[in-house]
């Protein structure tokens, strides 16, 4: 990489729930970016610069929040910058973040992103509060039949992505859903929601946060002299593309292929299925496992669903996807993406505790958000070299 | 911290006629800005390797209102992109500091808005603290008032020369007539406020050599910073603006001299407010666009300033600044100085 070298040293997220009705949304972020700061072992007083994340103002009813929350994110006297890329935007939040530092206009930043759903009604605002929303879920369903249709792949691979990571769930003291006794059967039996996607094959509607610290090579170096690894980032990429026109693959979209591309090319990897120990990949509903496993290289095109099936992606397995649950556990829609980021980071730091991927030296994590548009993912690694 | 190690100009910009009320959607406004801003360029949407988009989804009524807009950015094949829910001065700061990793070198970013489809009144209080402030529906009008009258007491400004940066950026009026009219909010009558203003504006910047290739006199970034402060009105001092000052320091605006300066006020005490936090002497020629008091589109406004700025130095000036800023009071502030080179 022609950039400087550039470190995660902190990671923090809160307890999700459907309904955090004990903090308010200063509380909530101020969970995370404590979490966060204790992990770095640092203050808000090192954090040069905040950028916040967050999906639709509709969500909650607050318009531009980072306003308000300048003062919880001790951001005051700072730069305070806000992103929002629909889904995806809590991964363009770290990535937009790395970049200040990557510029060589600040030392230490701090990512927050952050949804507190609760306070609305997501289904509404997904359909710009003119009702008779599909929601995602119906907006998605239509790609999931083509990409059935397509690969041919059996209808239980969905029901295994939600088992899977529904146990994965259970390894996670963050996650929101905590299903006991999931099971194939109980997927099964659960209330179909969009053909072919089942209740219990789709996200929660979680309040939650999550924070991340990123630092220059020294901090990183300093770090890890101190017992404390970080992760390094190897590569980082967002790309969008148009909503609608004939020639757009959803299924298979360009700018998640571009996007898988830019990220490979920059980290030094050519074989991902191989170089890659775990991926953090933003699942809200069960089948979009094994399509971004094809878009995102870690399959073959047609063949995403047979890592599924031969348990490749389960804790444990040659491959984990999710380790942490996913966004099937946890579905704070802002934060969703950064938790992808901010998971693969704690798996290369080895901080992931009991969900952690034995020996995970490379780690990537993806968010997307709109109709199959908008795509980032960075790939971080236990040391600025892992290949060699 | 350090200065950037790769030269980033703007080198042109374009922006959709600024009216009262427009029916052409944020997305048409677009498409016709970027178009105008890089033809004369000789540039093609394919040349952009980046793009920034700055809107928000509360002046457009919807949630995800920038996603239909990638159709004017015509990212496809996709682009590298991303969007902030900030003025497009914002999305300009996003590009810089993308555009110094290097591996780059064309970056085109926009601002737009239309705010003519809804009630300012009704949505500004939206951005307030939601549990202490939110609720009690205080408008722009009345939070700017709050802050004019402490200006005024300060001696910073007086009703007199408000009204006189009124009639000096609309080139209408006079101040004699002007005072008597009635207030709106005291001390701010119509002339005080700005007005409601559809539309976009466009902005293409190039690292050095694609830069000087591209166009004679690029307009160089040598210094870039924004701050937020303390949200609550207040608990702030409304006389002064700290966060504008130390965005200016970490720019360098003290380094040397700017020959004009475009201030993201929409309000005149916030014009006087910040040519005395920044210092800047009768020399400087402020706003001479007319500013945010003449079209103040939302989302666009500061993106605006750094364009006119950047015709000064296409015009052959030196040194220019340009200021934007977002919440209550001036809560938010940033700060762009342009540089020509002989």
């Amino acid at each position: 990489m022609s950039t400087p070298p550039v470190a995660v040293v902190g990671v923090g997220q809160t307890h999700h729930k459907s309904r955090r009705l004990d903090v308010s949304f200063g509380g909530l972020v101020r969970e995370a970016v404590f979490r966060a700061l204790d992990d770095a072992q640092m203050t808000l007083a090192d954090i040069d610069a905040v950028v916040l994340g967050k999906a639709p103002d509709l969500f909650e009813g607050v318009m531009k929040p980072e306003l308000y929350l300048s003062d919880a994110l001790g951001a005051v006297g700072k730069p305070m910058f806000r992103v929002h890329t629909a889904g995806s935007v809590g991964g363009t939040t770290a990535i937009v973040a790395a970049s200040h530092v990557q510029a060589g206009k600040h030392r230490t930043v701090l990512a927050v992103a952050f949804e507190k759903q609760s306070e609305g009604n997501a289904q509404f605002a997904l359909g710009s509060g003119k009702g008779a929303s599909l929601g995602a879920g119906g907006a998605f369903a239509p790609f999931i039949r083509a990409y059935i249709q397509r690969s041919g792949a059996p209808e239980h691979i969905g029901w295994k992505v939600a088992v899977k990571d529904r146990l994965n769930a259970l390894k996670n003291p963050y996650a929101h859903l905590k299903i006991e006794d999931i099971s194939i059967e109980k997927v099964k039996a659960s209330p179909m929601m969009w053909e072919p996607t089942r209740f219990l094959e789709s996200c929660p509607s979680s309040d939650g946060a999550c924070a991340v610290v990123i630092t220059d090579e020294a901090g990183g170096n300093a770090a890890a002299a101190d017992g404390r690894p970080p992760a390094w980032i190897l590569g980082s990429s967002s790309r969008s593309e148009p909503p609608s026109f004939p020639g757009r693959d959803p299924v298979r979209p360009m700018a998640a292929l571009q996007c898988a591309a830019d990220v490979y090319s920059a980290a030094g990897i050519t074989d991902p299925r191989r170089q890659i120990d775990t991926a953090e990949l933003y699942v809200p509903f069960s089948w979009l496992e094994p399509i971004w496993l094809e878009a995102f290289g870690l399959a073959e095109e047609g063949e995403g669903w047979k890592m599924v099936d031969d348990g490749t992606t389960e804790l444990g397995g040659a491959l984990p996807v999710n380790a942490s649950g996913g966004v099937l556990s946890s579905n704070p829609i802002g934060a969703s993406g950064l938790l992808r980021f901010a998971e693969a980071a704690n798996q290369v730091r080895g901080a992931a505790g009991e969900h952690q991927v034995d020996g995970a030296k490379v780690a990537i994590g993806m968010a997307y958000g709109a109709n199959n548009q908008y795509f980032s993912t960075w790939a971080v690694g236990s040391s600025l070299h892992p290949f060699d | 911290m350090s200065a950037p190690s790769t030269d980033i100009a703007v080198i042109g910009w374009a922006q959709s006629q600024m009216v009262r009320h427009t029916d052409k959607s944020e997305t048409q406004l677009l498409m016709s800005a970027i178009t105008d801003a890089i033809t004369p360029l000789g540039l093609q949407r394919a040349d952009i390797d980046f793009t920034c988009l700055g809107s928000c989804d509360y002046i457009t009524g919807q949630a995800f209102s920038f996603v239909s807009n990638l159709d004017a950015i015509g990212a496809w094949p996709p682009k590298r992109d991303s969007h902030v829910e900030m003025d497009g001065a914002w999305a300009l700061y996003e590009a810089w500091l993308r555009l110094q990793e290097g591996d780059i070198e064309i970056a085109v970013v926009t601002g737009s808005g239309r705010s003519s489809t809804g009630d300012p009144a009704l949505i500004y209080p939206m951005e307030m603290d939601p549990y202490f402030l939110a609720p009690l529906g205080a408008d722009p009008l009345t939070f700017a008032a709050l802050q004019a009258r402490a200006v005024i007491a300060s001696g910073i400004a007086d009703e007199r020369r408000m009204a006189e940066v009124a009639v000096r950026a609309r080139g209408t009026g006079n101040v004699e007539s002007l005072l008597a009219e009635e207030f709106i909010r005291q001390p701010l009558r119509r002339h005080d406020v700005p007005p409601i203003t559809d539309g976009a504006a466009a902005m293409v910047l190039a690292t050095g050599d694609r830069a000087r290739q591209l166009v004679e006199r690029p307009a160089y970034i040598t210094g870039f910073d924004h701050r937020t402060e303390c949200h609550n009105p207040s608990f702030r001092a409304l006389d002064d603006s700290p966060s504008t000052r130390i965005a200016a320091e970490a720019a360098g605006l003290a380094a040397a001299p700017v020959e004009v300066a475009e201030l993201q006020a929409a309000f005149t005490h916030e014009e006087l407010l910040l040519r005395s936090v920044l210092g800047l002497g009768d020399d400087v020629t402020v706003n001479a666009s007319g500013g945010a008091l003449k079209e103040n589109p939302i989302m666009a406004s500061g993106l605006c300033r750094v364009g006119y700025a950047a015709d000064h130095i296409f015009g052959g000036g030196n040194r220019a600044l340009a200021h934007s800023t977002s919440g209550p009071c001036l809560q938010q502030n940033l700060v762009c100085i342009l540089e020509g080179r002989s």
